[in-house]
């Protein structure tokens, strides 16, 4: 049963919109679950580098502000369809990301979650303040291919469905043993004949990648970016962080499951009147919390959970 | 010339109130082994201190820093006490979960502090605050005409004498030496009879109280608003990549650097790009200094 | 033409010398013994061959190339790996995941490094355990694992440092046995160890220093009528 759930899940995310156009799902909820499906790519990529190779980024925001400039630049400069983007960043994004890991993979552990983290905000001031090529603070705005939701559903599902793939095959072969080999001790990796800096740079190019074609995405599905959005410290590179946090790090499933915790509670903060303001506040609170008592996450701690609540429930 | 120099003497006032907050940043990250991600957070709440005082009660900020160090300190003992150290005792897969959990501190600091002050942007319009000094009302033919502006002054010579009552206090007292045996080797301290776990409390209150100052000694001459906490601690951590983790005098030299360097980019090549020049400086340390400056200093030292 | 040759090797720390113009050389096949009391300086040495610290003079020449200036990971390739006095077990991962990761530097897929893993395993007497998450391991067989771990890269030389440390008897009769296994397979090692009586029995040659500089080489006898060592390690 374990074995299928994968696929059973998949197929009904797939044949999910026909309850749409039974009139069952409306087009807010179908965005929601498109957020959480892109959230759920974002949050994979940065699980591959943090969680897997132990390389923590606090600026996984450049990666999807320079995806997301990478669809509108390519329109707003050379007219071409945004969805070019979506192959382009995955060229563009990774080659950045080898430039940047060039820098920022010197350093280790806390050193190297700064420097990510200043990186991020390097290229936020920079997208800012280069209006030639990114149209400033106005940002680009582009038409929408289609006015209904379900096509960018099959899109970002497609791509969520690609991204898991890419990172089970990954993690079952030599490159994952050696991701995690360096996440756990750096130095017995590199005397076991692992070259540490070059499968640092690897899974940080592949998140990096990946990272940079939701926010291609983004571009086409919102049809409106600005600096400030797309390089957000707080709402993209810590957001990214606490989707697999809460979810579960070094979980295959855990950054899906971060993800929903993730939209639902921003979408149910934001409802609520007087609190939208907040939102940072319970992101912020609930981040302490997991990282005190569940610091593998939902998934990562889920025995613990099912022994808490266990304890009382008729399951024992 | 004249504006080379201007420039100058504004970087290194500038400088003077960096290293202030590089020195709080360094402390922790010497003695606890972690980044503060919530540092200049904090500062912000100092900053909001010294506001609230004029604001109601018409003290002058400068006077603030007795209040808000103070209190600054209490909230660090506090975080340390009840949020930091049951983490570090916590297995992880990511030994990072110390500074991701800072930066929730951080996150809720900023939030609050835009849910009950609003995210206006604020000020003390102390009645000094456009005043300067001008080179030429004490020498009548000078060459050139410099400037010095009150408030730069007077915060520059605060954190001149904080960070002398500091060296003081780490040098002299008991608990200071205690502080700088933990920094440098905590199983020698602990051999020494040093009582770590509360060294590790104060230092993260005086990294605090230090942080607090300083946001004290900045708001006459700034503008507060909550979410600038980001900004000063990349500042405060540029700072200690360049100064040397865990070097006070480095963070002293590492601030005035800094403080120089950007006011140089904000002269010659726009307001705007100084971060990106902090992040420039940051690299070139990394990379041509990976020690930072204690590690000049250190190797002077050798040769001698 | 020796297997490792250490040349008027050098390594200043700031102003201290940890190791000061060292020069000997290992022959294919031996056991040599490092020993030296405390602090002499033997590990700085293995770091210094297996390319964790360059040195600040002198040269390391690995099967007539040299090798000084590689980073560690090219060094292992070359078939020179090493053990970790302060074991550094790749703590989350089961103990077979340990050696397959190390068994991928010479193997062409996952199914050969799997199988090269489990003999590794087979051979250091762990394969019972080959499923215990490393970290809960008790401390001689995280030893042992050190050395299943390098030995799964397939090397020429082994540098073993204080691979017999905390064991009891019969755990370092098993790791005694196990070096003797490694020597017959044709496995050159160097090996530092506090444990006289071991290091006696079992190395062919041994090199002593003291204060970062070699004081003595020689057979188990010789080393055992030098004056110098034994005021080294008496002296005090």
């Amino acid at each position: 049963m374990k074995k299928y759930l994968p696929l059973i899940v998949l197929i009904l995310l797939a044949v999910m919109p026909l309850a749409g156009l039974a009139g069952l799902l409306s087009s807010y909820i179908l965005h929601m679950i498109i957020l959480v499906i892109m959230w759920s790519v974002v949050g994979m990529a940065w699980n591959l580098l943090a969680g897997y190779c132990g390389q923590v980024s606090f600026g996984h925001a450049a990666f999807f502000g320079v995806g997301a400039y990478t669809a509108g630049i390519l329109h707003s400069h050379l007219n071409l369809s945004p969805w070019w983007g979506i192959p382009a960043s995955i060229v563009v994004v990774g080659l950045f990301s080898l430039l940047l890991g060039l820098i920022v993979l010197r350093l280790r552990g806390p050193f190297f979650a700064l420097a990510t983290l200043a990186m991020g905000e390097v290229m936020r001031i920079s997208s800012e303040n280069l209006d030639w090529l990114t149209g400033g603070n106005l940002g680009i705005t582009l038409q929408r291919t289609w006015v209904d939701k379900t096509n960018y559903y099959y899109i970002i599902l497609a791509i969520a469905v690609a991204a898991f793939l890419v990172v089970k095959y990954l993690m079952r072969s030599k490159i994952g043993y050696y991701f995690v080999a360096i996440r756990e001790d750096q130095d017995a990796a590199e005397s076991l004949g692992i070259n540490t800096t070059l499968y640092k740079t690897i899974a940080l190019c592949i998140s990096g990648a990946l990272t940079g074609v939701a926010g291609a995405f983004y571009t086409n599905y919102m049809g409106y970016i600005e600096p400030s959005v797309v390089f957000a410290l707080h709402d993209i590179s810590i957001v990214a962080i606490m989707t697999v946090m809460v979810g579960g790090v070094a979980t295959f499933f855990g950054p899906f499951v971060g993800a929903i915790i993730m939209v639902l509670l921003a979408e149910v903060v934001r409802s609520i009147p007087y609190l939208g303001a907040a939102h940072l506040t319970f992101f912020g609170i609930l981040l302490i919390l997991i990282i005190i008592f569940l610091p593998n996450g939902i998934v990562g701690d889920f025995q613990k959970i099912k022994r808490i609540f266990g304890a009382g429930g008729a399951g024992k | 010339m004249e504006s080379f120099l201007q420039t100058l003497i504004a970087g290194v006032l500038l400088g003077g109130l960096y290293a202030l907050i590089g020195i709080g940043m360094t402390l922790i990250m010497g003695v606890m082994k972690i980044i503060n991600l919530a540092h200049g957070d904090l500062m912000m709440v100092g900053m909001y201190i010294a506001f609230w005082m004029f604001t109601l009660f018409g003290i002058d900020p400068y006077l603030s820093v007795f209040i808000a160090a103070p209190i600054l300190f209490f909230l660090g003992v506090l975080m340390q006490k009840f949020l930091i150290n049951p983490v570090l005792k916590v297995d992880s897969i990511l030994p990072e979960n110390q500074v991701i959990l800072t930066v929730g501190i951080g996150m809720v600091l900023a939030n609050l502090a835009t849910i009950l002050f609003t995210s206006n942007y604020r000020s003390t319009p102390v009645s000094y605050s456009t005043s300067a000094w001008y080179l030429s009302d004490y020498w009548h033919s000078a060459p050139i005409e410099l400037s010095l502006s009150v408030t730069g002054t007077v915060s520059f010579i605060f954190a001149v004498v904080i960070t002398l009552a500091l060296w003081f206090f780490l040098a002299k007292t008991d608990t200071g030496k205690s502080i700088r045996a933990t920094a440098q080797d905590i199983d020698a301290a602990l051999l020494m009879g040093v009582n770590v776990k509360r060294m590790r409390v104060v230092t993260f209150g005086l990294g605090s109280a230090l942080v607090g100052a300083a946001g004290c000694l900045f708001i006459p001459s700034y503008y507060l608003y909550p979410s600038l906490g980001g900004q000063f601690t990349l500042i405060a951590f540029v700072i200690t990549i360049l100064g040397g983790l865990g070097s006070t005098i480095g963070a002293i030299f590492g601030g005035l650097i800094l403080g120089i360097f950007e006011s140089m980019t904000a002269t010659y090549v726009g307001m705007g790009w100084a971060p990106v020049g902090r992040f420039l400086i940051f690299v070139a340390a990394l990379v041509f200094l990976p020690g930072g400056i204690a590690s000049l200093l250190k190797k002077k030292g050798v040769r001698r | 033409m020796s297997l490792l040759e250490i040349r008027n090797v050098s390594k200043r720390f700031g102003g201290l010398a940890a190791s000061s113009d060292i020069s000997f050389t290992i022959q294919k096949g031996e056991i040599l013994g490092l020993i030296g009391p405390n602090g002499a300086g033997k590990t700085t040495l293995f770091n210094i061959v297996d390319g964790f610290y360059p040195p600040t003079k002198g040269q390391v020449l690995f099967k007539g190339q040299v090798i000084s200036g590689l980073k560690p990971h090219q060094i292992c390739k070359l078939g020179l790996a090493r053990t970790f006095q302060v074991v550094k077990p790749l703590q989350r991962m089961s103990v077979l995941d340990n050696v397959i990761a190390s068994a991928f530097l010479r193997a062409k897929n996952k199914a050969e490094a799997v199988e090269i893993a489990m003999e590794t395993l087979r051979f250091t007497g762990l394969d019972e355990d080959q499923d215990v998450i490393s970290r809960g391991l008790p401390l001689g067989k995280r030893k042992k694992l050190e050395i299943a771990r390098a030995l799964a890269t397939g090397p020429e030389l082994l540098l073993l440092d204080e691979s017999f440390a905390g064991l009891n008897h019969s755990e370092l009769n098993e790791s005694i046995e196990i070096i003797k296994n490694i020597k017959a397979r044709g496995i050159t090692i160097m090996i530092i160890e506090h444990h006289m009586k071991v290091i006696m029995s079992i190395s062919d040659r041994i090199v002593v220093i003291n204060y970062g500089q070699k004081i003595a080489e020689g057979t188990p006898q010789e080393i055992r009528n030098n004056p110098l060592v034994v005021e080294a390690y008496l002296g005090e």
